[in-house]
């Protein structure tokens, strides 16, 4: 496929690449160019196509369809060391090195320099102190690897990944787990290597840093080019509706519903809940049939206020209450037993067991509820899934099909059942939507609205605005592991949610550490 | 201070301890007599250890030695008693035999990624069944060229004599020191041992090196059986039941870590030394049961995997606090 020829050559071009799973498109025909010198951020949402792009990038997964070429020549590695050699060096989020080695013996893992076929350690000591100067890291290097920070594991990382590779750099959430300071050192050492010429793709869901490192970003969205532009030219705003997938010429006018009426005690209240590294200490009350929305970009703290309210990973400061007692929710169990139910994001990992049978899975919770020694009956058991299928209009052939086999949207309604068995007070239900068709959304939304007005309390979690819109009462916003905004009412429109995930502040820094 | 070389320094330090005890009570157990014989009486286990240390640090575990070396014992007896075939000969052919069974057992961890565990336990029934089927009674070796190996030795200042199949042990250990620590197939274990995702991702042959440990350890375990068997002058299909548990002691006495990919091949003999002293001592006292040594070798084995789990139990929150305050 001829390039576009104006502009210096890029030192990476993909053009058209489309990567197929069964069953989704996770790349159609997507564009992504770096320049020699140039921090790219690729920014998007969850099964935006950001980890296929590099997966594709980097042999990790074989292209179906499209062009790559780096420096003009058309590769098609065929794996991770593939890539590595042709000049493509990856650094992940998590395992890029072995915390067992020496900071030295990682560095040079498989190219030591070696005599007569013995490794010359003193040597390769020398070479990686002499390395990692460059990176300002003096530290020893015969140490083992895992006594040393996170932020000092990642440059380590970089540096062999620069070594071994040093035309493109990619950084897969680099900084997810570092600090404010430990941010900074990082930057620092992309720009000195941007400075070196190298190319270096940056992916990260923090926006501020995005906005601090990148010369430019490329945007993707359900496998598809959203738009590449100059980071200076774009604000805020627009990138997150460029994200989430809003056009921002389209009005909308609706609004949220009227707010419930609060004369009465609510029926769940948090008081200055919160988990250190999780989620910032939050105040949260819901009423009897109350739909409370939560919007925020991914890895913002959404799921976190879900896992800590439902015990996942327990509160450490803060009080819960249910119908104004106090309840205290230290794990799952005490969550079940306080009638919550939580839905989570991911349903194959957190969710579906997909051996077990759809009656199975249905009677699971209400059956660990009761405890084991009270088994419900298997007439009983049979029942109630007959009455689920019928009733949420789940497509399986009978009660006893196990659940894998059933389409994505029909998992979706079985683990709905599962905790609506139980018959919950309050329910969270986390990206209730996501990867499911259009014909079973439009059926969630209408549950919940229906379990709503039957009286349970929910609390949604959802990137799709336009759907938050149209079910919640209150919408809550979270960013940076903290909750930022409120709206209530009228003051729910798709504009104003994506203004407060963007934030007032152009520079707000991650402050959030207390 | 390098962290890595704590539990190796714990080990030496239980060694000087113990044999200062020791030598305060019997102050003969410091003759070059006695440390003669403890290297000779340790030989077969010493060099089974090795390859077991190599086994662990990659994240493994092999079951089949106890098994492997009585096999070898049986296989030498049977051949030469049966055949005319030179000594040397029978040795190339076992050593090639068990060579090629450990390697098996490797290529089955890897390639049908089955837990070491298991596999090296049907090799362990394996081993033991193929030395039933060449002789069930105990088979004495008669043979010049054995019975002068077993003879070789070099007597030292003091009256202690150093055999050849100790000083075999020691050169082994130099060997596994030298292949773990400055070769890149060494490297690789460690790598393995400290995660095989990761290591495949850095580019090591999982492969190759899986295989070639277990191959190793099969090596070093009919070696093992040579050595036993110049020892004790026989083949018997039902000896050195357990002594892959006795190897595995002395690779977890000696500093290395279960889970794999820490460790020091030069600790395992000390961890050998350890256990040999332990019974030398019970010998001295001669009022002891031998179990005793059954149970000091249990407590010290429970000391040192609770230091482990301390040690990195320590490392841990020491970088949690560093993270926190950076």
């Amino acid at each position: 496929m001829p390039e576009p020829t104006h502009g210096p050559e890029p030192l990476l071009h993909a053009s058209a690449l489309s990567k197929t799973f069964p069953g989704t498109r996770a790349l159609e025909r997507v564009d992504f160019s770096l320049r020699r010198g140039e921090v790219h951020a690729l920014l998007g949402e969850n099964g935006a196509g950001k980890s296929t792009l590099i997966k594709c990038l980097t042999g990790a997964y074989l292209r179906d369809g499209g062009d790559v070429r780096l420096e003009g020549r058309s590769i098609h590695p065929r794996n991770t060391l593939d890539a590595q050699r042709l000049g493509i060096g990856t650094v992940y989020q998590e395992v890029n090195l072995l915390a067992n080695l020496s900071v030295a013996e990682n560095l040079f893992l498989g190219h030591e320099p070696r005599r007569f076929g013995f490794v010359q350690s003193a040597r390769r000591n020398r070479q990686a102190q002499e390395l990692l100067a460059e990176y300002d890291l003096h530290i020893d290097v015969t140490r083992v690897l895992a006594g040393y920070s996170v932020a000092i594991q990642q440059i380590v990382a970089i540096a062999r990944a620069v070594d071994l590779s040093g035309k493109v750099l990619i950084l897969d959430e680099p900084t997810a787990s570092l600090d404010q300071h430990e941010v900074d050192v990082l930057f620092a050492t992309i720009r000195r290597l941007k400075e070196r010429g190298l190319g270096i793709v940056f992916i990260s869901h923090f926006l501020d840093q995005v906005f601090r490192i990148s010369d430019r970003l490329t945007v993707l969205r359900n496998g598809r080019l959203i738009g590449c532009r100059d980071t200076a030219s774009v604000d805020r705003v627009e990138l997150v509706n460029m994200m989430l997938g809003r056009d921002l010429s389209e009005e909308t006018r609706k609004t949220g519903k009227p707010p419930v009426a609060t004369s009465d005690r609510p029926r769940i209240a948090f008081s200055h809940f919160g988990r250190r590294g999780q989620i910032e200490p939050f105040d949260l009350s819901l009423h009897r049939g109350e739909v409370i929305g939560m919007a925020g970009l991914l890895g913002s703290g959404r799921t976190e206020t879900a896992e800590v309210i439902f015990g996942a990973k327990p509160a450490d400061t803060g009080e819960a209450f249910k119908d104004g007692k106090p309840i205290r929710i230290t794990s799952t169990r005490a969550a079940i037993a306080a009638s919550f139910g939580f839905l989570p994001e991911d349903r194959k990992s957190d969710g579906i067991i997909g051996e077990l049978s759809v009656r199975e899975n249905i009677t699971l919770a209400l059956q660990a509820r009761l405890g084991w020694s009270r088994p419900i009956p298997s007439q009983r058991q049979k029942a109630m899934a007959d009455d689920f299928i019928r009733r949420l209009d789940i497509r399986t052939s009978d009660a006893e099909k196990p659940v894998g086999q059933l389409s994505g949207g029909n998992q979706q309604k079985v683990l709905l059942a599962r905790w609506l068995a139980t018959n919950p007070d309050f329910l969270i239900l986390d990206e209730p939507t996501r990867g499911i068709d259009v014909g079973a959304h439009a059926e969630i939304i209408r549950l919940i609205e229906e379990l709503c007005e039957a009286g349970m309390s929910l609390l949604v979690i959802s990137s799709e605005l336009e759907e938050l819109v149209i079910y919640s009462h209150r919408v809550i916003v979270v960013r940076d592991r903290a909750h930022v905004a409120e709206l209530i009412g009228d003051e729910i429109t798709a504009e104003r949610i994506v203004e407060a995930i963007a934030g007032d502040q152009p520079d707000h820094g991650k402050d959030e550490t207390t | 201070m390098n962290e890595r070389l704590l539990p190796l320094l714990a080990t030496i330090a239980i060694f000087i301890a113990a044999y200062a005890v020791c030598y305060w009570q019997y102050p003969m157990i410091l003759s070059t007599r006695v440390i003669g014989n403890l290297l000779t009486d340790n030989a077969f286990i010493g060099i089974a250890a090795v390859g077991m240390t190599f086994v662990i640090l990659s994240g493994g575990i092999d079951l089949s030695v106890g098994s492997v070396i009585a096999f070898s014992g049986v296989f030498i007896a049977v051949l030469l008693r049966d055949t005319g075939m030179p000594v040397f000969a029978v040795f190339a052919m076992l050593l090639a035999i068990t060579t090629l069974f450990g390697a098996a057992m490797g290529a089955t961890v890897h390639y049908l990624e089955m837990p070491p565990f298991i596999v090296t336990l049907a090799g362990m029934f394996l081993a033991r069944g193929m030395a039933y089927v060449l002789s069930i009674d105990s088979v004495p070796i008669d043979n010049e060229v054995m019975s002068s190996l077993q003879r070789l030795r070099w007597v030292v200042p003091g009256g202690g004599r150093l055999t050849f199949i100790g000083i075999l042990m020691l050169v082994v250990f130099v060997a596994g020191m030298v292949i773990a620590h400055r070769t890149r197939f060494g490297l690789n274990v460690y790598a393995l041992g400290g995660g095989t995702h990761t290591a495949r991702l850095m580019g090591v042959p999982v492969a190759r090196t899986t295989i070639a440990v277990y191959a190793l350890s099969g090596f070093l375990a009919g070696l093992s059986g040579i050595v036993f068997a110049i020892y004790t002058s026989a083949g018997y299909s039902l000896a050195t039941v357990g002594v892959e548990l006795d190897a595995i002691a002395a690779v977890v006495i000696g500093g290395t870590l279960l889970s794999g990919g820490s460790g020091f091949v030069g600790g395992t003999l000390v961890g050998i030394l350890i256990m040999g002293l332990i019974q030398t001592y019970i010998v001295f006292d001669g009022t002891l049961s031998s179990w005793w040594t059954k149970i000091a070798i249990g407590v010290l084995l429970l000391v040192f995997i609770a230091l482990q789990r301390a040690l990195v139990w320590l490392g841990d929150r020491r970088r949690g606090a560093g993270h926190a305050s950076g």
